[in-house]
């Protein structure tokens, strides 16, 4: 029986990206599925009851949520398709998924206040939020991807921020680059892989929309 | 860096109370492993210098050190243990659809669930508390829910044997007894989570929770103590 996947999504979504990003890396076809989360499908509401978020990867009519449990996922399922995502060995595996949960806890904090404050608020967030990917430049080290050689399960985790850097920059008035070149090296890599291009939106589509969120929920 | 030896030493800071550390004792045990225990007896207010040298970043129990590398955050360690002493018996299970649902619901119980169980301890009027509370309820009854769909009425999370999802979710029995013993309410009840009831018992008695799980009273006491309660 050939594999159904379908991927719930929204397109400037950095989790939603992750998904796509890992589908392409091993190959895998499958039907992609706008949402509009301000009117969310039934069927978004039917396989994530619990969130209601996206992204959602249905396979074979059986839902996967939240994204890099959804990237695993991929990378277990598909083990014979090259490249293999997570590393083999125990530690860097535990190493990685620590990372991870720094990116989504340290790293996303700040960006979620950088696109959503001003003032004092902001100024701080931005302080943090170069901090958190000065602590990510000094994991990278000099290797070209977290993945060292390969691109992996970190890189993927993090791209998701990287598409929306100019945003970032934008919204808070700051310049990312000059704080972390080596981490921003491996970023342009990163945003250069075929996987990644083909899943990225219009970087000034994502500021627009950007500029657009923030009207309505900044305070 | 080097995939560790099996026979390298291994170390577990940890603090008596922590339901978090609790997670890694039970992995540690089920894996059969020899460890050294490190406890920190004042974790909140004076952490040891190993603790800080091995996770600077989060400065929290549990910590494991194997050889020459440390592995923070409870559930992380957990799946290590289940890695790098690849014997039977299995922690997560082997199907990638099953691993998926074990790791969503674990982070659930971290996300959403210690989340209510700190907004009920930590509210500050009784209309907060009355919110929190629901909150709390809400959150028990889908974990009602996914333990009913997970065990397929084998009696844990993990089916037959106590597993991942068993060891994540274990770990709100301590503080829950605590939150009902203070407020007076039963958040796990026979009528809502009559699965969830059945499972707590299974799983207080399991042998890789038992010597490490303190009782209801202890918690009780502890919890007194530290929010200087009579």
């Amino acid at each position: 029986m050939a594999d159904e996947v379908i991927l719930l999504d929204f397109w400037p979504s950095p989790f939603g990206v992750r998904a796509r990003i890992a589908l392409r890396e091993k190959g895998i076809e499958f039907e992609y599925r706008e949402e509009n989360l301000r009117d969310k499908s039934p069927l978004l509401l039917e396989m994530n009851p619990v969130h209601k978020k996206i992204p959602v990867l249905i396979h074979n009519g059986k839902p996967v949520c939240e994204s890099m449990n959804v990237v695993q996922y991929i990378d277990e399922v598909w083990s014979d398709k090259n490249p293999i995502l997570l590393p083999s060995d125990p530690y860097q595996r535990a190493h990685a998924r620590f990372l991870v949960d720094f990116i989504d806890t340290k790293l996303y904090e700040p960006a979620d206040k950088i696109w959503q404050t001003k003032g004092e608020v902001q100024e701080t967030a931005k302080k943090e939020y170069i901090e958190a990917l000065k602590f990510l430049e000094s994991e990278l080290g000099d290797k070209p991807y977290f993945g060292g050689d390969n691109f992996g399960f970190v890189d993927i985790a993090i791209t998701g921020y990287y598409i929306w850097f100019e945003a970032s920059e934008k919204l808070g008035n700051f310049s990312i680059e000059p704080e972390c070149l080596t981490l921003m090296a491996s970023a342009k890599r990163c945003l250069q892989r075929e996987s990644v291009v083909k899943s990225l939106p219009d970087p000034e589509k994502i500021v627009e929309f950007a500029f657009k969120i923030r009207k309505i929920y900044c305070v | 860096m080097a995939q560790n030896d099996q026979n390298e030493t291994v170390k577990l800071i940890g603090t008596w109370s922590s339901p978090f550390a609790l997670r890694a004792r039970v992995a540690l045990h089920l894996k059969s492993v020899k460890y050294e225990y490190l406890d920190e007896p004042d974790v909140l207010n004076a952490k040891s210098e190993l603790l800080i040298k091995s996770n600077p970043i989060h400065k929290k129990v549990p910590v494991l050190i194997h050889g020459d590398v440390s592995i923070c955050e409870s559930l992380n360690i957990v799946q290590y243990v289940d890695e790098a002493w690849p014997s039977v018996p299995s922690i997560l299970p082997s199907h990638p659809y099953d691993r998926a649902n074990a790791r969503f619901w674990a982070q659930y119980v971290d996300d959403k669930v210690f989340a209510s169980l700190d907004a009920v301890g930590g509210a500050k009027d009784d209309e907060g508390r009355m919110a929190a509370a629901g909150k709390l309820m809400e959150c028990l009854a889908t974990l009602e829910e996914a333990f009913q769909k997970s065990s397929k009425g084998l009696g844990f999370f993990g089916g037959e044997n106590l597993g991942f999802l068993d060891i994540a979710c274990g770990t709100i029995l301590g503080p829950v007894s605590v939150i009902e013993a203070f407020s007076g309410v039963k958040f796990l009840r026979q009528e809502t989570t009559p699965g969830l009831i059945q499972w707590a018992e299974k799983f207080k008695a399991h042998e890789a929770v038992k010597p490490y799980m303190p009782t209801a009273e202890e918690f009780l006491a502890f919890a007194k103590k530290k929010f200087g309660v009579e």
